[in-house]
């Protein structure tokens, strides 16, 4: 089987501090992956260098393309790198602002990356818009609205709503969860593990809170200094972690 | 179905002195299709960190392990998470779940992962929590909120919704009443009938005698039960 | 009137004008493209056509005819100023007559006399950037102009359209040139937007603020922007003219007392005069032309 995601020896430096260095994985079709680690591990650094949104200094990021099979995006042409970002990838930013417009409605939030290609029939893109907005259990009369009138966590299914329209294959995901209570945060989780499950999405989600990678990761990965100290399957990472480092951090989570 | 060879197990604690605690040493044993064996030996000597293993939980340090094919010991996550999805099945003591999913969704699930329509595995799953007597007002619920019994038999149910060819039952029986017991041991001799190679671990002696067709004492591969054996159940106790 | 010896033709040193030709050029050969350029401090505030002047300024050839509108109208104070300008500076002859003039400097409106080959149409150009409502950075709009990421335009018009029911944008509707740029056509009338495309005389827009100039050279495809079940639609006050009578011509409406009376009228002067000396007359003016 061909990987969805072949990332290979993505080294990004900030002068003469290390963001993230000489990661390496394969990420299959269907597959979930998190990435846990302290503020400053580099994981957000590797997600950005990874979703086209900062230039790695050294390494490749092969996707499995739909028309032209295994191709790296790190080189590709800007204008085929934004291609994908608004078809067959999606980002979920940690806060819905960044990744939403806030001066447009919900539907033209989600219509958006219909317009953007080519979808030109409004009550087409009404539709879909609404659909969605059930999707992510958002009430259809809310079409019309400004997010600005929205809850934390309707935001953020909004912005999960807008990025998942045109049926991506990747979803890239910054802390989704980062900041909504914790009873919204239930339901979101379980909202975006349906998703997964129905879409046959896959996806990478950044965080360091292990209670979501636990739930919604298959696998797992651990920074620390940019560098990946630990991998492997999720419940194996938390339950029998090998490297000092995740067994510090396994141990120091607050037992409920 | 099950075969285990040479299989090693030591945890390293990097924080606490870089203690190496052993665990297990040499195990090697093996389950047929059909066959349901129990693992049997003293609080400490490692049953619970053995199917673990067996689960892909715990790593192993050396062997094989090796379940429908697969060695977990050396398996790529997405391996061991699709054999875990259609052929090992794993019912644990702990219930762990995402708040506020519905029982009814809770027991579907395993179902759903496998392809099964919605319509199909939520019928599938209103049969088991009937057979096990949960009230159907409870379904529409989430389980956390419910009792110790109740939640171990809604793991249960969980448990048994696909019918896998290998299964870890880790007391099954533990906290359940006479009914319920009798519902859950026949629900094991189904599996076993229908060709389900089972390891279990039952202080249930009763029911160990009736499903089981023999037992392995754990505390033979357990290098000379030692002071570490109680850190060990500690740091298990502290991961779960 | 003479020009003042103390200026230049046309108020603008050669260099500059030399300037602004090579990026009206440039705005000519990319038709719709933003081209920047070094806006000149007038002696005018911003707002008041600093960019149309620019452009007029360096068009104008000593042998040219002038004509100024603004919102349609030769005689309103900012399309005198700007008429009074030229003649101070350049010497230039003035017109009214929009047949009669080979450059024409508007604000908000074309002529409804259809333009010829030979003349120039200069428009004051407020905010050049069709895209920076939706999207503020400057940076950004750049780059989607460059790879032609342009689903951003349509956003606005489906929120147009969900919350007033159809495009309710009236004036500075966006269009797309040669199948490339979009372009923001300045705030003329949607009524107007027909006349952009297919169009003999050479278009030339300023906008002095934002230090751009674009173009679109004689006979460009044009096309307003729209969707397949909300089609484009050039609309108008539902009125004939008061004064002339007209029927297919873009209206102001004019309030005429205090108890709410109004009339409808040309928007374009010259149009609405020239047909007023043919005989025509509107209702207001008691003509059998009254609807």
């Amino acid at each position: 089987m061909t990987p969805l995601l072949s990332v290979q020896g993505i080294t990004k430096r900030y002068g003469a501090h290390i963001g993230c260095a000489d990661v390496s994985f394969d990420l299959y079709p269907g597959e979930v992956m998190g990435i846990v680690g302290e503020s400053g591990s580099g994981k957000s650094t590797l997600l950005n260098c990874m979703a086209g949104h900062l230039r790695p200094d050294a390494g490749s990021v092969v996707f499995d393309t739909r028309g032209h099979g295994p191709r790296d995006t790190v080189t590709m042409s800007e204008p085929e790198r934004r291609m994908l970002g608004r078809t067959d990838w999606a980002f979920v930013h940690q806060h819905a602002r960044d990744g939403l417009r806030m001066g447009v409605s919900a539907g033209g939030n989600v219509g958006e990356r219909l317009m953007a290609v080519g979808a030109r029939h409004y009550g087409d893109i009404r539709d879909k818009a609404v659909d969605w907005l059930e999707r992510v259990e958002i009430d259809a009369g809310r079409v019309d609205d400004r997010p600005t009138t929205f809850s934390g966590g309707m935001q953020q299914r909004l912005q999960i709503a807008r990025n998942l329209v045109t049926g991506p294959r990747l979803v890239f995901m910054d802390e989704p969860t980062g900041g909504l209570d914790v009873s919204v945060q239930a339901r979101l989780l379980d909202l975006l593990r349906g998703l997964v499950r129905d879409m046959g999405l896959s996806a990478i989600i950044v965080t360091h809170d292990l209670a979501v990678v636990r739930l919604l990761a298959d696998r797992l990965m651990v920074m620390k200094d940019g560098l990946v100290v630990e991998n492997g399957l999720t419940d194996q990472v938390l339950d029998d972690p090998q490297h000092a480092y995740t067994q510090l951090l396994v141990s120091s989570v607050l037992q409920v | 179905m099950i075969d285990l060879s040479n299989v090693s197990k030591t945890f390293t604690l990097h924080n606490q002195g870089s203690a190496v605690i052993e665990v297990l040493s040499d195990v090697s044993l093996t389950v047929a299709p059909g066959e349901c064996v129990a693992l049997t030996g003293a609080s400490g000597a490692g049953k619970s960190t053995l199917m673990r293993m067996i689960y892909g939980n715990y790593r192993a340090q050396s062997g094989v392990i090796r379940v429908g094919g697969v060695d977990l010991a050396q398996a790529e996550p997405r391996e061991i998470i699709r054999l875990r999805r259609e052929v090992l099945g794993y019912v644990s003591q702990f219930l762990r779940v995402v708040p506020r999913v519905p029982t009814l969704d809770v027991v579907a699930e395993p179902l759903r992962a496998v392809g099964v329509g919605s319509d199909e595995a939520r019928t599938r799953a209103k049969e088991l929590l009937a057979q096990l007597n949960i009230p159907e007002r409870l379904w529409s619920l989430s389980p956390t909120t419910f009792s110790g019994g109740e939640q171990q038999r809604v793991n249960i149910a969980r448990g048994f919704a696909h019918p896998y060819p290998a299964m870890l039952l880790d007391e099954p029986t533990a906290s359940l009443d006479a009914a319920n017991r009798e519902v859950v041991l026949s629900l094991i001799e189904a599996a076993k009938a229908r060709g389900a190679a089972i390891i279990g671990i039952f202080h249930d002696e009763a029911a160990r005698a009736r499903v089981c067709d023999r037992e392995i004492d754990v505390s033979r591969f357990t290098p000379g039960l030692s002071s570490g054996s109680e850190a060990v159940e500690r740091y298990n106790e502290s991961a779960a | 009137m003479t020009p003042s010896s103390e200026y230049n033709f046309a108020y603008l040193d050669e260099q500059t004008k030399r300037m602004i030709r090579r990026a009206i050029l440039k705005g000519l050969a990319i038709p719709g493209y933003q081209v920047p350029f070094a806006s000149r401090e007038m002696p005018m505030p911003y707002g008041w056509g600093t960019g149309g002047v620019q452009v007029s300024a360096a068009v104008l050839t000593p042998d040219d005819r002038f004509k100024v509108i603004d919102q349609g109208a030769d005689d309103t104070t900012n399309a005198v100023s700007i008429r009074t300008f030229f003649e101070r500076t350049a010497g230039v002859a003035t017109t009214t007559a929009t047949p009669e003039a080979t450059v024409i400097q508007t604000r908000h409106r074309i002529p409804e006399v259809p333009l010829t080959e030979g003349q120039i149409l200069v428009y004051q150009v407020p905010i050049p950037e069709p895209l920076r409502f939706l999207e503020p950075r400057e940076s950004e709009t750049r780059k989607m102009h460059s790879l032609e990421e342009y689903g951003l335009m349509h956003v606005k018009l489906y929120e147009d359209i969900s919350r007033h029911g159809h495009i309710a944008t009236s004036y500075a509707y966006p269009v797309k040139v040669e199948a490339r740029y979009v372009m923001d056509p300045s705030p003329i009338p949607k009524f107007d937007n027909p006349k952009l495309g297919d169009c003999p005389a050479i278009q030339l827009f300023g906008a002095g603020r934002e230090q751009r100039i674009y173009a679109l050279p004689p006979y460009t495809q044009v096309v307003s922007l729209d969707f397949e079940d909300h089609p484009f639609e050039a609309s108008k006050a539902d009125h004939p003219c008061g004064l002339c009578g007209a029927e297919d011509s873009y209206l102001d409406e004019v309030i005429v007392d205090d108890s709410g009376g109004r009339m409808f009228v040309c928007s374009d002067t010259d149009y609405c005069e020239g047909r007023q000396a043919a005989g025509h007359r509107g209702k207001d003016l008691g003509g059998k032309d009254a609807a």
